[in-house]
């Protein structure tokens, strides 16, 4: 089990009158190797979920346990805790600094003391599973065009090695092309690094596309748990909170419900497409 | 002549190296010919780089064309007479929410534009009042901008462009930073300005589920304006939009993928009315067989 | 932390204090710092602690949001303190430790300049609290007006200021944001010598600059699109206009200032 919250609420303001509970009695489990969706409507409270998971942001209450530890135990370094819980911000891109892109990724490995030459590497290997070659280590990444630098800046995490990557909305703003390329670099590591993901995002549809499980945030509880052919089927709940399944489920629905003979829990358009192929495809 | 139209548009960037000097162009827009009627709802799509956001900051005379012409309500962007008059009929709304709206309290933004155009005090409440009612803001008309969503510090920004009472509102990629809520929001004000008001919209974004109900489209590719029609007959051409790396929305992309399997399906489904009637014909002509 | 800061800052409710006219709060406000620096004695500093509170209760501003902006200052109150406190000469020594000694003439000193910073901000902050920045800078422009004639950009200056306080809380967020992305990758701000926490800043500022540019950049060309062009044939949507309430405040304020003067020459 990679990370544990024993309910874990978090209060803004305590005791005052604008008291915010941010985070109510969360419990969940993210084991080893899952690749989650996390949803919400802004304000769920999923931004303050993901900053407790590498301690950024302290919980006012319950416990966070890595991999058997409690993160709040004494002596349990947080700096460690950060380099393990890789967390890529919303529009990561705003926080390069360095005059070229390899320097840049090298501050994560830096801050780790490593030594110069496996700092470099790590860089090197950061930015090659983001996809971008040697032929951009000099440039400054005040060059690139927006879907490369938020690239760099998720090599810049990467770079740290991460057993656990969360990403909070890594494709805010990027044309449907720059969503793919980074979704799709995003999956791949997650099939050949077994790295633990967890993806912030609005988008169900990606959602649907990627993850294989669901996490459902609203009013700083969670709503719903489990895969996303579960989630969806509750796509009626899904909307009173703000949310939609993607549109596909709702196509099936709606043939279900004039009487075509199909499965109410398709995710993908590929699963309907197969699926009504199989019905009437063989007509022509 | 339309509201806006365009004729041979053509922008280069010029590329400077370190001391200034220039070094190398890059053509932004290239050819471009547009006419926009008075009153239609546009929608220009591209993916980044594509050249739609220059092209809107023509309609704004906040760029003017290397070569070619722009005019917007028939005058020529690019004379300096004619400046003041081109923003008053065209105002523009940005991408960041943050970064457009000037005033600290939500009523004194709005009314910013007209202080600039020397409305008299007593007009300028009015026109504000009335902006702010037609986008909806108006409870929050004492509040700092700072404590809105994005969806709503987009209406404000909307709401002080009304205040200027323009013909036509350029829209910049006004849904990009926001969350599914904030673009319904957004999309459902200008749509709802367009139908009520009769203001003309030119709305550049590369959300397909944003441009179903324009009036017409345009796609943009490398400068140029590539395709060019109603919705249905954009989304017609599935694969042609797909390589100009955009997306269709899923019940469009599940009928074009069910046409290409061999179904008979119509092009350019829109809507999961259409889609679900289709295939229930086909399902029903294939039980009866 | 940073988030304390208040100076600059507007609390939105109804009072009197935010109905007055900008102009008669800036005076207001220059009063009472003059006021806070002709203080020769005690009295002085209980009619300005009276005077203060009054205006804060009538600014319908919660007590704890006008402490909060002293928590930015504490250490620039600390150095103040210290100063007066050790290197005041004077007869009557309280302490004598090393070199260093407290007399009673440091200690009154060293209060005294407490008192008149703590008022001091407290008195400023009350002002940005119960004034919108673009009041405050149409106080100024108004107030200030008679500059123009000496060629001083008086509306520009005006302009620029109050964007600049619009964007205070947004860069204050950004700043919060970046340092959160930097600690995100392993950077500790904590530990490590003056030198080391200077270096660590890097990381944080460069993007912070880079940002406050492109909001710039961005800010200028919205307000181009929505034809701003300087101070010239602008009209107001809020001109400002005396009421009758600023009249009465201008004699409350001629009435304290000269208690003050007069409460000095006493004792």
């Amino acid at each position: 089990m990679a990370i544990e919250l024993k309910d874990v609420s978090y209060v803004y303001e305590g005791g005052s009158p604008q008291e915010i509970h941010a985070l109510n009695h969360v419990t969940l489990q993210i084991p080893d190797g899952q690749f989650i969706g996390l949803i919400g409507h802004t304000g769920s409270g999923k931004s303050t979920l993901i900053q407790h998971l590498n301690g950024l942001v302290r919980a006012t209450a319950g416990d966070i346990v890595f991999n058997g530890r409690s993160i709040y135990g004494e002596g349990f370094s947080m700096k460690e805790l950060r380099s393990k819980v890789g967390l890529v911000f919303q529009y990561p891109e705003h926080q390069l600094f360095e005059t070229d892109v390899l320097t840049d990724v090298c501050f994560g490995p830096k801050n780790l003391g490593l030594d110069a030459e496996t700092i470099r590497v790590r860089a090197r290997e950061a930015l090659d599973a983001v996809g971008l070659d040697s032929s951009y280590d000099t440039v400054s990444p005040f060059e690139l065009s927006g879907g490369q630098k938020r690239r760099v800046a998720i090599a810049g995490v990467l770079a740290m090695k991460p057993d656990v990557l969360i990403l909070d909305e890594p494709t805010a703003g990027l044309d449907p092309k720059g969503r793919d390329e980074i979704l799709d670099q995003v999956a791949k590591l997650h099939r050949e690094q077994k790295i633990t993901v967890v993806l912030v995002s609005h988008s169900m549809e990606d959602v649907a596309k990627y993850v294989d499980r669901i996490i459902v945030m609203n009013h700083g509880s969670v709503a719903f748990d489990g895969a996303p052919k579960e989630v969806f089927a509750h796509y009626r709940e899904l909307e009173k909170i703000g949310l939609a399944a993607p549109q596909v489920t709702y196509i099936v629905h709606e043939l279900k419900k004039r009487g075509f003979p199909i499965s109410g829990d398709i995710t993908t358009v590929e699963e309907a497409r197969q699926a009504i192929l199989q019905v009437i495809g063989d007509k022509i | 002549m339309g509201i806006i139209k365009a004729s041979k548009l053509i922008y280069d960037y010029i590329k400077r190296d370190e001391d200034g000097n220039p070094d190398g162009i890059k053509r932004a827009v290239d050819q471009v010919d547009i006419d926009i009627e008075a009153g239609q709802f546009v929608a220009i799509l591209g993916h980044n780089g594509s050249g739609k956001s220059t092209l809107a900051k023509h309609m704004n005379a906040l760029l003017v064309p290397s070569q070619g012409t722009v005019w917007v309500g028939e005058k020529d962007t690019s004379l300096d007479e004619n400046l003041w008059d081109v923003r008053r009929t065209a105002g523009m709304v940005f991408q960041n929410p943050d970064n457009q709206i000037i005033g600290t309290v939500v009523e004194e933004d709005v009314g910013f534009g007209p202080e600039n155009i020397g409305v008299p005090t007593k007009e300028i409440w009015e026109r504000v009042e009335r902006s702010l009612d037609a986008v909806g803001m108006t409870l929050y008309r004492h509040h700092s901008p700072n404590k809105l969503s994005g969806g709503q510090k987009q209406r404000v920004a909307i709401a002080g462009v009304m205040a200027m009472k323009p013909r036509c509102i350029v829209l910049d990629e006004p849904t990009a930073m926001l969350d599914p809520n904030g673009r319904r929001e957004v999309i459902r004000t200008v749509r709802e300005l367009n139908r009520a008001e009769q203001i003309t919209v030119i709305l550049i974004t590369h959300y397909m589920e944003e441009v179903i109900e324009a009036d017409r489209v345009f796609v943009m590719d490398e400068g140029r304006v590539v395709m060019e029609g109603t919705p249905v007959e954009v989304f017609a051409r599935t694969a042609e939009l797909k390589k100009y790396r955009l997306d269709v929305p899923q019940v469009t992309e599940l009928a074009w993928e069910l046409s290409q399997a061999g179904l008979p399906m119509s092009e350019g489904i829109l809507t999961i009315e259409q889609f679900t009637e289709e295939i229930m014909k086909l399902y029903r002509q294939k039980s009866g067989a | 932390m940073i988030r304390d800061i208040t100076i600059g800052q507007y609390y939105q409710t109804d009072s009197l204090l935010h109905r007055l006219d900008p102009r008669t709060k800036l005076m207001g406000t220059v009063v009472f710092i003059v006021s806070l620096f002709m203080a020769g004695n005690w009295l002085c500093y209980v009619l300005a602690a009276v005077y203060l509170a009054l205006m804060i209760r009538l600014s319908h501003v919660p007590f704890h949001f006008i402490v909060r902006g002293l928590k930015a200052v504490v250490i620039l109150l600390l150095i103040s303190v210290g100063f007066n406190l050790f290197l005041t000469g004077g007869e009557t020594v309280l302490v004598q430790w090393g070199i260093f000694r407290i007399t009673l003439e440091g200690l009154k000193q060293a209060a005294f300049m407490a008192l008149r910073l703590i008022f001091l901000i407290m008195g400023s902050s009350l002002m940005t609290l119960t004034t919108t920045p673009n009041q405050l800078t149409d106080g100024l422009e108004t107030g200030l007006g008679f500059l123009k004639k000496l060629h001083v950009p008086i509306h520009e200056i005006a302009m620029m200021m109050s964007i600049a306080l619009r964007f205070i809380p947004i860069l204050i967020e950004e700043t919060d944001k970046i340092m959160k992305a930097q600690m995100a990758r392993g950077a500790d701000f904590e530990t490590g010598n003056l030198i080391q926490k200077a270096r660590a800043l890097v990381p944080i500022l460069v993007p912070l600059f880079i940002s406050a540019f492109r909001r710039a950049t961005d800010l200028a060309m919205a307000m181009e699109a929505r034809c701003y062009h300087g101070g010239e044939n602008r009209t107001k949507m809020k001109p400002l206009q005396y009421e009758k309430r600023d009249r009465l405040s201008y004699l409350v304020l001629a009435a304290y200032l000269a208690a003050v003067i007069v409460l000095g020459r006493m004792l």
